[in-house]
Parts: C-alpha cells; structure tokens; sequence
C-alpha cells in the first residue's frame, strides 16, 4: 500500500432514493491516482446510484447515502455539494449525456469550464485541447448541441468534463446507443487523457468487453452489491462474468430458454 | 350582412392616418405589459416555475416606494432604497422557499409561490397600509406630434407612452447582452436547459436562482413604478400583471424579446379592436378580452409563441 490516499475510496455505502428504495446496499470500491476502473452490472444494478453518490448529484433526485462514506483523495465528501465535488477536480459525465441542447456546441463546453476562474486565454487553450482530442467537434463549433449525433454528443458530455480540468473523471455508459466505432473512439481518448494527462477514470459499463479492455481493475456491481472485484484479466477470465456479460458462456443456449423476449425492432 | 358591412367599414377606417396612429399608440402602450411580462420569462426560464407572485411583488415593490417618498425621502434615495429591498427579497424567496423545493414537483413549486403572493399580500398591508397612493414620476403624460421629428407622420403620441417604451427597451437589450454575452449568463441558459447536466458540469444552481429572483424582483420594480405612476398605487396594480400573460403566451415563455414583441401585439390589437371592433363585437369595452382571444389565436397556430424555445428533437 502507498501512502498517499486513493483519488475515490467508496466504504460500504448505502443508499436510498426518496427514504424508501434501498438502491445500494453495501458497494465499495477504490479508485487509485491514474487508474482507469470500471463497474460493470445490468440495467438497475446499482451503476449510476454508485456515480452519483460519488459525484453528490443522488440529492437531485431526491436519493441519499444513508451508511458508509465516500472520501476523495482522503477527504470525506459527506458535507460536500454537487459544486464542491467538481472543484475538487472530480467530474461526472452523466448517462443518456445530457447536452444542453440549446446551447450551441461551443457554448456547451464553455459552461464546463466556469467552475475554474480561468482567464480568456486559458479557457481558449482548453478549448483548442479539446477540439483537438475530438476534431469532429471543429466543425459543429456553431451548432446547438440537441442537433449533434448520439456520437457527437457522446463527445461534447466528455469534452464538457474535460473543460472544468479534472483529475478523476466518472463516466456513466459511454458506449449507451453509440455505434461500435465511437466506442471505441471514445475508450480510445479514455486511454489518451489516462496515460498522457494522468486523469483517473471509474468508468460504468454493461459493455464489459470494451471496459475491460480498456480499464485496468473491474467491479461487477449485481442488485445494489459489489459481487465481485479483479483485474480485468481475471474477469475476463472468470467464467460466470463471461456466462453474464461477455455472452459465450458454455451453457447458455436460448433453445431452452422459455421466456425469451425478443427486441421489437423501433423506428425511431 | 349589416355585420360584414361594419366589419369592412372598421377595416377600410383602420388603414387611415387615424388607424396607424392608434396602431402606434396602442403598441406603445403594450409595452408597459412587456415590462410585466420579463419578470415571468426571467424565473420561467431559470428554474421552469410559473411566477405566481409576479404581481404581489410588484405591488410591493411600489408600495414601499411610495410610502419611502411620503416620508419625504429624496426619489432617488427611495429608489436606491426599495431596489435593495427587492433584491434581499428575492433572496430570501429562493432561499426559504425554491431551494428546500428544489428538484420537487413543478406543481408543488408552482403552489409555493401562490403562498407567497398572499404572504407578500399580507406583508404589504402590514407593514405599510391598503390605501390607495399616487406615484409622480414627473413624466409628462401629455401627447406630442410625431411630425415634430418625422414630418410626413402627423399622428400625436403619449410621451409618458414613450417613456415607458424606452425603458423596457433598454431593459431587454441590456438582459439580452446579459444572457448572450456573460458568463453568469450562459449559466443561466445551461440551467434554464438541464438542472442535472448543469450541477454536473459544477454550475451552483442556487445561486443563480439567487441571481434570477434578485433581479426580478428589482423589474418587478422598475415595472411597479411605471405601472403605478397610471394606475396609481393599490391592490388593482396586482391585477396589471394579469395583461402580462397573453403577452408571454404569444412571445413565448421563455424568450425576452419575445415579451417586447408580445407586448406590442397585445397593445396593438387591443387598441385596435377597442377602436375599431368594438362596436361590430357588442359594444365598448371589448379591449379586456381581446388582448386574451389575439392569445389565444397565436398559440393555436404557434403553441411555443414566436420566440420560446422549441424542444430540440433529432429524428
């Protein structure tokens, strides 16, 4: 063990949307200085309760942790607000993305980088940074955010995070709607801002092959609990994760399975 | 047939010297709603709560100033003084009242301000008294001839009118440059889209609440003093705030020069219909629901109104 703190330590929390639904019961997870860790569960398992616990936006919708505590870097964040977390230099970047879809794209990153008093010509270095790690973004400069792809919004949500200077980045389904090659695009920058800026990062996914590609520890997160912890070679090793998440499990076989609902195909 | 006769008759009378000068005027005099009107769109946009108290506070806002300058306090001392005033008001609103409600239902914030209009309501009396206060901004409320500056336009036009115009005017391009050009007001725009998405990106949302109802209630003030210097100052100046609704519903909630559009529209049909309709419609007095009806005529054919904000949609 080193001695300077972990950049997140989750110590068995427990939380609770609107003082009756127990989300949470019992996560912990350590997220060290310049490791990419992710949690990887099904819908509903407890992800983005555990994200937003961290990042103090359970508040918004009426949730709190009601056991354990949450410190970063060594500091409990129990009394923190939402606006505390991201001065700390600890960034969510909430699932389903959450553009402001009003806003032109430039504006979306601008509103990121209002928690640091940077001068002019700083925020501008930031945003010709962030252009340069997403180049498709140049060119919709002027373009209101609601109009981008899922893609593109994919990239404003993380170029937004990136604009406020953090150190640990929360990143809630990256991949969620996005097309095979922006996953991989965006794990890509994940890998870049890790290794070259030294950024943390706890990244949610039910994508566990590309998550656990990318992150070094993984968290298999099952009914609010963690289930299971390893490096993410034995996970990717360990029979029952690929019987659930990976699929190619040996004895799975939907010829036996009565009830297998179909997708219905939407057209929207 | 006798009614389509007098419905071309006030049409061909419309398009006259006559018609345009009470074209001019009544849009004018729209304005004064306009003024109204931003108080809404401000807190409408910010937090999605409709502004109950709108009124009250207004009323509020001139009472306190009347009864400062009866006490022979220097105008502007009484106005420096009930501007501070409104601005710890709307403080102490967002602070007792929006903030433990925050991320409630809409309808339960919506209910908190109905509270507090009646809190204010009672406040008001309270503290000064329900009598009924004349307010002199010393505006000259005289008509003056546009052909004085613009020869060929011989129509005569309330300079108080053109005061109040030139007020809300200024009101809204100075919030216009706010919002476009400023940081706070980019914020403001951030929370006015997502609540979630702008406490993620560390955007505090209480204070620019705090922001939000700080400055409404000083153009509640701005608003109360113009409105109270032509109706004078009682509880019918609640009732003004009333004429500001069609004008949002038809500038769209949340846009600010939206409400100087709307306010124009409204001033404008309403003179117009009062002057020109109202007989084919059954007499005098027809301009308190016109302005209602031209309302509800746009959001039929524009639910948004000209300038709200339509939901962004990608398909």
């Amino acid at each position: 063990m080193s001695t300077t703190p972990p950049a997140l330590a989750i110590n068995n929390i427990e939380a609770v949307y609107g003082g009756a639904i127990l989300a949470l019961r019992g996560v912990s997870l350590t997220v060290n200085k310049g490791e990419v860790v992710s949690l990887l569960g099904a819908n509903g398992a407890g992800k983005t309760t555990t994200l937003k616990a961290c990042s103090r936006l359970l508040g918004a919708e009426r949730g709190e942790v009601t056991k354990g505590t949450i410190e970063l870097y060594g500091e409990d964040i129990s009394k923190f607000n939402a606006y505390e977390i991201v001065r700390q230099g600890v960034v969510q970047v909430l699932e389903g993305r959450h553009i402001f879809s009003h806003l032109n794209v430039e504006d979306n990153l601008l509103t990121g980088s209002f928690i640091r008093n940077m001068s002019k010509a700083e925020q501008k270095r930031n945003l010709e940074h962030v252009y340069e790690l997403f180049p498709r973004l140049t060119s919709r400069r002027k373009n209101p955010g609601g109009l981008c792809s899922g893609g593109e919004q994919q990239m404003i949500a993380v170029g937004r995070a990136l604009m406020a200077k953090p150190s640990l980045i929360l990143l809630d389904e990256p991949s969620m709607g996005l097309a095979p090659q922006f996953i991989e695009q965006i794990f890509e920058i994940i890998k870049r801002l890790n290794e070259e800026e030294g950024v943390s990062f706890l990244v949610s996914e039910q994508n566990a092959m590309v998550a656990l590609r990318y992150a070094s520890v993984g968290y298999v997160i099952e009914n609010g609990r963690v289930v299971k912890r390893g490096s993410s070679k034995e996970l990717l090793e360990s029979t029952d994760v690929a019987e659930m998440y990976l699929g190619g499990g040996k004895d799975v076989s939907f010829d036996g399975v009565k009830y297998y609902h179909r997708r219905r195909p939407s057209f929207v | 047939m006798e009614v389509l006769n007098s419905l071309v008759g006030a049409f061909a009378e419309m398009f006259t010297l006559f018609g345009l000068e009470v074209f001019v005027g009544g849009m004018l005099s729209g304005i004064m709603y306009s003024l109204v009107a931003i108080g809404f769109v401000l807190v409408y946009k910010s937090s999605g709560v409709f502004n109950f108290a709108q009124g009250t506070m207004l009323l509020f806002a001139a009472l306190t100033f009347v009864s400062l300058t009866e006490r022979q306090v220097n105008f502007w001392v009484a106005f420096a003084i009930t501007c501070v005033v409104m601005v710890i008001m709307g403080i102490i609103i967002e602070r007792t009242v929006m903030r433990p409600l925050a991320n409630q239902d809409l309808l339960s914030l919506f209910m908190a301000t109905v509270g507090v209009n009646y809190f204010l309501e009672g406040l008001a009396q309270g503290t000064w008294d329900s009598a009924v206060h004349g307010v002199e901004l010393g505006v000259p409320t005289d008509p003056v001839f546009v052909s004085e500056i613009i020869p060929w336009l011989d129509i005569l036009v309330s300079k108080f009118d053109g005061f109040a115009a030139a007020v809300a005017l200024s009101l809204v391009i100075g919030l216009y440059l706010f919002f476009q050009y400023t940081r706070t007001g980019l914020s403001l725009r951030a929370v006015s889209d997502d609540h979630m998405a702008s406490q993620a990106v560390g955007i505090p949302l209480t204070k620019i609440w705090a922001i939000v109802w700080a400055v409404t209630g000083v153009i509640c003030f701005i608003a109360g003093l113009i409105w109270a210097d032509r109706l004078s100052v009682s509880f019918t100046l609640t009732w003004a705030v009333l004429k500001g609704l069609p004008v949002i519903l038809i500038g769209g909630l949340t846009s600010i020069p939206g409400c100087l559009v709307g306010g124009l529209i409204i001033g404008a049909s309403e003179k117009l219909g009062e002057i020109f309709f109202a007989d084919v419609f059954g007499g005098q007095g027809i301009e308190h629901w016109w302005a209602y009806l031209t309302a509800l005529v746009f959001i039929l054919i524009r639910p948004t109104g000209i300038f709200g904000e339509r939901d962004i949609e990608r398909i």
